[in-house]
């Protein structure tokens, strides 16, 4: 199955590891990714603003590069990107006014959006077009015996209607966790904010959202975190250190993109996990599960 | 008709501020056959109808067109009025020129002024063909049906009881007393339900003229206004009612445990059970879901009750009136994952908290939180839990909770005095007489921390429920570790209500609420003449409002009773029977079994007091031989030609 494939800013740069393991586990379950052409920022927050048609031209431009490959489809990784394209292509389908307005906006462009593209995230095709059952044959090294907490922050589920699960108690993540033989852990708190764009001005407010959202996964026994979201990540994962420093007895837990561990599960090379983008180094806790390394299976 | 009079409305502003009402007077009184028109502000009112009754006469006027609002609203009105001046009352048609052209026509007033002449002309045109009718007379059936054996069901019951007409009382559960018998104490009094309450369960129990069929429910209504035949399915409950003296050697005994839904799921009761001790009728009902069938109780029970081979049984019984009386549910806790509904134990509805209140409740009124029977000393109550939320699904206000919530917070501090009890609120509602003054007593005297807000979430943590809430006033977000939550979840429409309601072939409104026929002037009727409603089944209101209502009901199914013989309105099918050619569609198409092919004649017939004018027989009908009176197809094409010539 060929998909057009949105990448988006940070899985470039910063969250490299995110990219890596979900192209190379994507190819184990036939899935291939094709990127965009000259694709652009994905506008990274949606506006609210009614009349502040100007930010929607950002995602739209991108689902027209989608309608020029002739697909019907555009899947993301990241969250965000997930969340900003879907809902701009919504109000779009829904208000055609809109729609006219930013076509003639970029009138340079050869062919108008008509907006019959889909945009859907990576977790969306694994559970419709693949099937949880269907990813469990494609295990080769359980996940047996790590404690993983989700963490879906809040992109993925909000609002309502671009959402892919429920808002309050989601599943999707849990379900393909199971599937790769993970022991996982729920967390009421899987749903919080991490602090989002706080983390650029207000760096206390993360630390707070981190001492909570880990603290909370290791009361519960959870020995990483698991997520799609890399500014979660880097709010997350980046900010334990200053956390423990702040807050003796707080122990730093990896944290992981979903990808890393299906490419872990599938028993692909160390190369296709990118665990050198981790900032909390997730190998001591993977050895110590066997793994990683030789001898691991 | 050759003398007809049109009377032009202002309705105030709401027609005059659009239409031009000089103008359409002008052109209307040079059309053919009118001899008279005539505008004024409020034609509704005592001086307008006075108006409407003295150019009747003094213009001796054979028809009349009032233009103003539906005819839903006062098509009444205006027909009473010509009827006082000697006008056969079906000589006065409506012209809609509110609801159909100013409203709708708010910014075009030219555009509107030319509807409004349109739409008098047409309705002139039909006014011309009109027969004068004379309204059908029905005998009645003075007996009542109520539905819903709460508050409200019994006191209409024992309202229409003590008028001296007999009423059937029907309860799907195996005692009457509703929702009030689960609650601890009433807002703002503090009166106890089991004291004001169960006299007048016993008291409905009693009465000679209720007829009381609880464990039942209604499974089938036809006919019409004062003459309803209804089926009642009284549900097998396996004891026979008359013989069970209510000892309990049965539930002693019984094996299997269950659920008490009574107590809302906080306490056990026995497959054979009783719902409360005070319940009425005080006798034993076997849940067959439930029942392991091991015939124990049979052998135990000496009055030999018990008997398994009963079966549902129907009971057929003529009505005249009908009182729906159906009460609420709560949204159930699943919905509310983010305070951990249905998953927490220590996160509880308001009814299951009323339970651990009441001294009827599963622990004798001692405040113990479900978990592990303590004394919670720190309980959050969450006010607006989906309701005012719409998405949730709800997006009115429940009425009731910042009451009860008050309620609850003062007898919980009552018991629990070094206990700290929190609000989050969004506002507070308390508009009723003494409430406002119990909100601040709740506030001010027993120190109830009242926090405006809402809660995000709520987490179960080593024994702790934690709840995240914010303080809107302060500014703050707020931490509590709660020993216990209780929400106020929105209240719902009992289940079932919209099948019970298209039984009844009453509407509702999106949420299931029962749909009044006015909602300021005729909020105990229903839009089906004869059928009336009482109490939260028609939108949450607590129990002053619902008995308020319930008698309000009970008094217009009296007036109703205090009528010689029904009248019908004679806007009914009719056949022409010489060209009928007997071929059924009328039949088929007729929703109320009130047009039917003689087998003799071969001839289409029409029974005029089941016939509610809907026209579809007229409609099926291809020869054009049914019509219905006053809307005959050629008054139609009348006012078509007019409607459809071009501007």
């Amino acid at each position: 199955m060929e998909l057009a494939y949105y990448p988006g800013c940070t899985v470039k740069s910063t969250a490299k590891n995110f990219e890596i393991s979900a192209i190379a586990s994507a190819k184990v379950l036939d899935i291939e990714f094709i990127e965009l052409p000259r694709w652009t920022c994905c506008g990274t927050v949606f506006s609210l603003a009614s009349d502040d048609v100007m930010h929607q031209v950002a995602p739209i431009r991108n689902l027209l590069r989608v309608q020029e490959m002739k697909k019907d489809r555009v899947v993301t990784l990241c969250s965000m990107c997930y969340n900003t394209l879907k809902r701009s292509n919504l109000l779009v389908k829904k208000n055609k006014e809109v729609l006219d307005k930013i076509n003639n906006y970029m009138y340079e462009e050869p062919e108008k959006y008509q907006a019959g593209v889909e945009v859907v995230h990576f977790l969306e095709v694994l559970d419709q077009d693949v099937g949880f059952e269907k990813i469990k044959q494609f295990v080769k090294k359980p996940l047996k015996g790590l404690k993983v907490v989700p963490y879906y922050g809040c992109t993925l589920l909000r609002p309502r209607d671009v959402g892919i699960d429920d808002a309050e108690s989601p599943t999707i993540m849990e379900k393909l966790l199971k599937a790769l033989g993970a022991e996982v852990i729920n967390d009421p708190m899987k749903t919080e904010c991490c602090g989002a764009y706080h983390t650029v001005e207000r760096k206390h407010i993360i630390k707070e959202r981190t001492y909570k959202i880990i603290s909370s996964a290791v009361a519960r026994g959870g020995e990483a975190l698991v997520l799609s979201c890399p500014l979660c990540d880097y709010n997350l994962d980046k900010f334990q250190m200053d956390v423990a420093r702040e807050h003796p007895g707080f122990h730093p837990i990896p944290v992981f993109y979903f990808t890393q561990l299906m490419a872990l599960a599938f028993g692909l090379d160390e190369s296709a996990l990118g665990l050198e983008y981790n900032y909390t180094d997730p190998k001591p806790l993977l050895l110590e599960k066997n793994l990683l390394g030789a001898g691991s299976e | 008709m050759k003398r007809i009079g049109v009377f032009i409305c202002h309705c105030g502003l709401n027609i005059a501020g659009t239409i031009d009402v000089n103008k359409v007077r002008d052109v209307i009184k040079d059309y053919p056959n009118v001899v008279h028109a005539e505008t004024y502000v409020y034609m509704c009112s005592e001086p307008g109808q006075k108006l409407m009754r003295d150019r009747i006469k003094e213009f001796n006027l054979d028809g009349v067109v009032v233009a103003n609002c539906s005819p839903t609203l006062h098509e009444k009105t205006f027909r009473n009025a010509a009827a006082a001046a000697g006008l056969n009352p079906y000589r006065v048609e409506i012209a809609n020129i509110r609801e159909q052209v100013s409203w709708p026509h708010e910014h075009e007033p030219e555009t509107a002024t030319k509807k409004a002449i349109r739409i008098i002309q047409a309705t002139i045109e039909r006014l011309k063909s009109n027969a004068s009718l004379l309204p059908l007379k029905v005998p009645l059936t003075r007996k009542a049906l109520v539905i819903g054996g709460g508050i409200a069901g019994m006191q209409a019951a024992l309202d229409i009881a003590d008028g001296g007409y007999e009423v059937y009382l029907v309860e799907k559960s195996p005692t009457i007393g509703g929702r009030m018998a689960q609650l601890s104490e009433t807002f703002p009094t503090l009166d106890c339900p089991q004291c004001i309450m169960t006299p007048k369960m016993t008291a409905v129990s009693q009465h000679p003229n209720i007829h009381l069929y609880t464990y039942s429910e209604v499974e089938e209504v036809n006919g019409f206004v004062g003459n309803f035949d209804v089926t009642i399915k009284k549900k097998a409950s396996y004891v026979d009612y008359d013989k069970c003296l209510g000892c309990g050697e049965c539930a002693k005994i019984c094996p299997k445990k269950v659920p008490n839904e009574f107590d809302r799921n906080l306490s056990i009761r026995k497959a054979i059970y009783r719902p409360f001790d005070q319940a009425v009728p005080s006798v034993y009902t076997i849940d067959m879901e439930n029942c392991l069938k091991c015939k124990v109780c049979m052998r135990k029970c000496e009055p030999k009750a018990i008997n398994f081979d009963q079966t549902d049984e129907y009971i057929d019984v003529k009505v005249g009136a009908i009182i729906v009386a159906t009460g609420f549910d709560l949204m159930p806790m699943e919905h509310f994952k983010e305070y951990g509904g249905g998953e927490y134990p220590d996160v509880i509805d308001a009814i299951q908290f009323e339970r651990l209140l009441a001294a009827s409740g599963p622990t004798g009124g001692e405040v113990l939180r479900p978990s592990d029977k303590k004394v919670p000393k720190d309980v959050v109550f969450i006010q607006c839990a989906g309701s005012r939320d719409p998405n949730l699904g709800v997006a009115y206000c429940s009425r009731i909770c910042c009451m009860y919530v008050a309620k609850q917070a003062l007898l919980y501090k009552h018991a629990v005095p070094d206990g700290q009890a929190y609000v989050f609120y969004i506002d507070i509602r308390s508009n009723g007489k003494g409430y406002e003054e119990f909100v601040q007593r709740v506030m001010e005297e027993d120190r109830v921390l009242y926090l405006r807000g809402k809660v995000s979430k709520v987490i179960e943590e080593n024994g702790v429920v934690k709840v995240y809430g914010s303080d809107t006033l302060t500014g703050r977000s707020i931490e509590v570790d709660a020993d216990l939550v209780v929400l106020a979840p929105a209240m719902l429409p009992s289940a079932g209500i919209r099948e019970l309601a298209s039984k009844l072939r009453i509407t509702t409104d999106e949420y299931g609420w029962l749909k009044e026929a006015h909602l300021k002037l005729r909020p105990l009727e229903t839009m089906t003449p004869g059928i009336y409603i009482a109490g939260v089944a028609q939108f949450p209101k607590d129990i002053t409002d619902t008995v308020s209502q319930a008698s309000g009901a009970a008094g217009k199914v009296l007036a109703l009773f205090s009528k010689e013989q029904i009248e019908h309105e004679p806007i009914v099918a009719t056949v022409d029977h010489t060209i009928c050619a007997g071929c059924g569609f009328c039949e088929a198409a007729c929703a109320y079994g009130a047009i039917k092919v003689n087998p003799k004649t071969k001839k289409a017939e029409v029974n005029e007091t089941l016939c509610e004018g809907c026209a579809a027989c007229s409609a099926a009908c291809p020869s054009g031989a049914a019509q219905v009176q006053n809307f005959r197809k050629d008054q139609i094409l009348d006012m078509v030609e007019i409607l459809a010539r071009d501007y």
